[in-house]
């Protein structure tokens, strides 16, 4: 399974997407694309990816006679409450009411949906939506009301600056005149746009910081809220897809007698990644693909087991890898040092298993194609379709409906499962649209994990405890090389997602070398709900403990001496201390862990609160957080984020991941790939710290501090020691 | 041979493989596409509805096992239990991604049915069979107490 897409990204594109995935995006307000409102929006509605109804104003806004003002979002919602999050901005800066916005996806097109932070790529993903749209957007709403206030001027014939404009009615007081939105958008739109807006201070903000209501709470509360699974075209037909049972298997030869027996199969067929049954529902396709026999060809694929791979990953961590960061002698503080503790941890292959399995629609169109999806990557998507189809990626067309999750899943440098729909569609002429439904197992053993990580840690430590050396050595393998992306995110060979948490890590120490160590395995392997922060954290926040609990000092103490020149660090792990009572007695058998990490540019601490009985066994019973992700939009959004990813984050830390056993994945289904249920999710409490800093994200930043804050508070309990994900289920005294 | 029985409120028979789960049947052949597959095992619960009022995995059941019976997909709830559970999920802002809810919301009405005071315990042990990997477990707990609130007003 290592494809290769013939997708490459022009240079100056590389360079903005590695600054964008990068953690450190300096001054998140990166240049945008302001595509002006006659040329770009025409085009828009004439090549029908907008659809013309109301007024549109930009090519983020549209008004209807109706008075509802349509936001068009360039980025996927997939439960990260970005859809009301960008139409607050918007909002903000109209001067709208609130209940007069409603949001869609805005189509494929990267000239005027590009996501900044990753250059002219309209895509989805690092916690940037809202960083790279506030500037964005906020001009974009800016300059609407401009146009309907010179709209209601002209009409008035009053000064513009006599016109306010407040929950969406634009009025002038000297005259008593008063206009809605809706009323005045014709005029509005023939109007020039200003070429400079001015915004509001944040203290003039009405909606942004307020808790306004989540636009997709109704539809999806009520069974309307439109998937991809959902999406019937006339004449649809269902696809199934038998593929490898090993990574980088192929298909030798196949039957398909039987499988075309199965009342209601219509095609079997080959493509590059298997063989597809297709039907006229998902039954008789599910069905249809049992009944096929096929012989494959293992002679490529990756037949190790975990176990073999670890045990190579662990002999590698012996050696010196490449350089990520070095800075001082840390050869020199480790001969002087007073101590020396050591540690290594282990973090298995995790799929992320969203709810909705992956699928797509394709239809074959006479200019091109039209697909449905829960799109991440739609410029990347783009390219992948027309390759295969031999043609422009402007032919491509993508409807992005609501992702029933993703993290991270959905965005792939191959499009994977978009290039397989189409790969169907084309092999069965076109002859009706196709809907892929992958099925739980597929998604469980289709690979693109979280990749599987050894972390060998040694710590130097002076007289009084103080950290003067430390080596860090991180072995696995890299998420981009073998991408496109491999020439700009791998540099001198550190895979910055491999080493991200670690390699920038904020503590005062005069003496730091982390090495990496990217290995070759079959395995595919892909971005993970916060990517390479989730296993990072882990080692640095445990390993920091276990000095901490070595040199008898007090965990937040100890992190506190070395924070000095990390202010946004060192007030978020001040205020979760502050609101858990670090310090403070607890009732027996409960115990308390600590961690902070900075993801994305947002800085995350969090407390866990931990119960454990006298059979061993343990909960985790509350989760204290404190965020700092700049101006908060809205906190409310922002909070479900946090719970949510620690819910996300504490399925690793209870259950297994994805093992192999002579290259065949052993999991199958949430029977034995274990997710968190209702009864272990803690109790949970977020604190925002405020703050005046541009907007970052909060889909990812959650997820990171939870595994090590839970794995120290039992080692607090406990004083053992915490190597592996999951933890033990039972704690047995040693 | 057809399968009839009633699927919210309207008597309907289907003339296809009786081994069809109730979910894809729903589904495919009638268009309602309100419950999820998730997993097809019963394990997650995305696909829940009622049938006779109890909550059943529709993946898992064969359209066979449910002839002559009553069967409520999220389309067709209604009632004092659903309009109660439905505005606390709404007023919590429960759904992220949203594609679970409609199994969770189909165990918490039947759940909110036979029991207007639940405890943490009883609603672990009626929503556990639903999975959310959003994680909105804990709006899902204070949207149920305080759908049960409403009902006990
Ligand atoms: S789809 Fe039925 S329980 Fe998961
Ligand atoms: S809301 Fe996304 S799975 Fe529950």
């Amino acid at each position: 399974m290592t494809e290769q897409s013939k997708f490459t990204l022009p240079e100056a594109d590389r360079r903005r997407f590695l600054q964008g995935s990068a953690a450190a995006i300096a001054g998140l307000v990166i240049g945008f694309h302001w595509a002006p409102r006659g040329k770009a929006a025409a085009a828009a509605v004439t090549d029908g990816s907008i659809k013309p109804l109301g007024e549109t104003m930009n090519a983020f806004i549209r008004i209807s006679p109706d008075n509802t003002v349509t936001v068009l979002s360039k980025h996927l919602e997939m439960g990260q409450g970005t859809y009301t999050g960008l139409a607050t901005i918007v909002a903000e800066e109209l001067d709208a009411d609130w209940s007069q916005i409603r949001t869609e996806g805005a189509p494929a097109n990267a000239a005027l949906y590009a996501n900044s932070a990753f250059g002219t790529i309209q895509g989805t993903g690092g916690s940037t939506a809202i960083a790279n749209s506030f500037e964005q957007l906020r001009r974009a709403g800016a300059t609407a009301r401009a146009m309907l206030v010179a709209a209601a001027a002209a009409e008035w014939k009053v000064p513009p600056g006599e016109i306010t404009v407040s929950k969406g009615v634009v009025s002038h007081a000297a005259s008593n005149r008063q206009a809605t939105f809706g009323e005045l958008a014709q005029a509005a739109a023939r109007q020039m746009p200003p070429t400079d807006v001015t915004l509001k201070d944040p203290s003039e903000f009405t909606l942004i910081g307020k808790n306004v209501p989540r636009l997709d709470a109704r539809p999806k509360s009520n069974g309307t809220a439109q998937f991809t699974l959902d999406v019937k075209q006339p004449g649809q037909l269902t696809a199934v897809l038998q593929r490898p049972p090993l990574f980088g298997a192929k298909v030798k030869r196949f039957d398909a007698t039987k499988a075309r027996a199965v009342p209601g199969v219509t095609h079997v067929v080959q493509i590059d990644n298997g063989v597809a049954v297709v039907a006229k529902n998902f039954w008789a396709a599910s069905k249809g693909r049992e009944a096929l026999e096929i012989e494959w060809d293992d002679s490529a694929a990756e037949k190790r087991s975990t176990d073999e791979i670890l045990a190579e990953y662990r002999t590698l961590a012996k050696t010196p890898g490449k350089p990520a960061r070095k800075q001082g002698d840390v050869d020199a503080a480790f001969a002087k040092a007073a101590k020396v503790v050591e540690a290594t941890y282990d973090f298995p292959y995790l799929a992320h298993a969203p709810m909705e399995p992956l699928d797509c629609v394709v239809r074959l169109t006479a200019d091109g194609v039209e697909i449905w999806a829960g799109d991440q990557f739609q410029t990347v998507d783009q390219a992948n379709a027309a390759r295969i189809l031999g043609i422009k990626p402007e032919q491509v067309k993508i409807n992005t409906l609501f992702a029933g999750g993703s993290f991270g899943r959905r965005a792939t440098v191959q499009s994977d499962y978009i290039v397989e729909g189409v790969q169907i569609a084309k092999a069965i002429n076109g002859e009706a649209p196709v809907k892929l439904v992958w099925t739980r197992e597929d998604d469980i053993r289709g690979g693109r994990y979280r990749p599987m990580y050894h972390h060998s840690l040694a710590a130097a430590l002076d007289a009084n405890g103080m950290i003067i050396g430390w080596r860090h050595r991180i072995v696995g393998q890299s998420i981009m090389a073998g991408t496109p992306l491999e020439p700009v995110m791998v540099k001198d060979g550190i895979d910055h997602t491999s080493v991200e948490g670690a390699a920038n890590l904020p503590y005062d120490i005069p003496n730091m070398s982390v090495e990496l160590h990217s290995t070759q395995a079959g395995v595919p392997v892909l971005w993970w709900r916060a990517v390479g922060s989730t296993h990072t954290a882990f080692a640095t926040e445990v390993f920091l403990d276990e000095i901490a609990q070595a040199t008898g000092q007090d965990p937040l103490t100890l992190r506190r001496r070395m924070l000095n020149r990390h202010p946004r660090h060192l007030g978020a792990l001040d205020l979760a201390a502050e609101k858990a009572g670090w310090g403070k007695p607890l009732p027996a058998g409960r115990s308390r862990g600590i961690a902070v990490h900075e993801s994305f540019n947002t800085y995350v601490a969090e407390v866990a609160e931990v119960s454990l009985q006298p059979d061993g066994s343990w909960r985790v019973e509350k989760v204290v957080a404190a965020v700092d992700c700049g101006i908060a939009i809205n906190p409310n959004i922002i909070t479900a984020q946090v719970e949510g990813g620690i819910g996300y984050g504490l399925t690793p830390v209870l259950y297994n991941g994805i093992t192999l056993n002579k290259g065949a994945v052993e999991q199958s289904n949430f029977h034995d790939y274990e997710v968190l249920r209702i009864d272990r999710m803690p109790e949970v409490e977020v604190h925002i710290v405020p703050s005046n800093a541009a907007p970052t994200g909060i889909g990812e930043p959650g997820v990171p501090p939870l595994a090590p804050a839970v794995a120290n508070a039992l080692m607090a309990a406990t004083r053992q020691k915490f190597r592996s994900l999951p933890l033990p289920s039972k704690i047995t005294s040693a | 041979m057809a399968v009839n029985f009633t699927l919210n409120g309207q008597p309907v028979s289907l003339d296809v493989d009786p081994d069809m789960p109730l979910l894809w049947a729903v589904r495919d052949e009638i268009g309602l596409t309100g419950s999820k597959f998730g997993c097809g095992m019963a394990q997650c619960g995305a696909c829940t509805m009622h049938v006779d009022g109890e909550p059943v995995r529709s993946c898992s059941t064969p359209l066979s096992a449910v002839e002559g019976q009553s069967v409520t997909t999220i389309e067709g709830l209604q009632g004092k239990v659903a309009q109660a559970v439905q505005d606390a999920w709404v007023k919590h802002e429960v759904a992220q991604c949203g594609y679970c809810q409609s199994g969770q919301i189909m165990s918490a009405v039947a759940l909110l049915s036979s029991n207007t005071q639940p405890s943490d315990d009883d609603i672990n042990e009626a929503m556990q069979g639903n999975i959310c990997r959003c994680a909105t477990y804990v709006r899902i707990r204070s949207a149920i107490h305080d759908a049960a609130k409403t009902l006990r007003a």
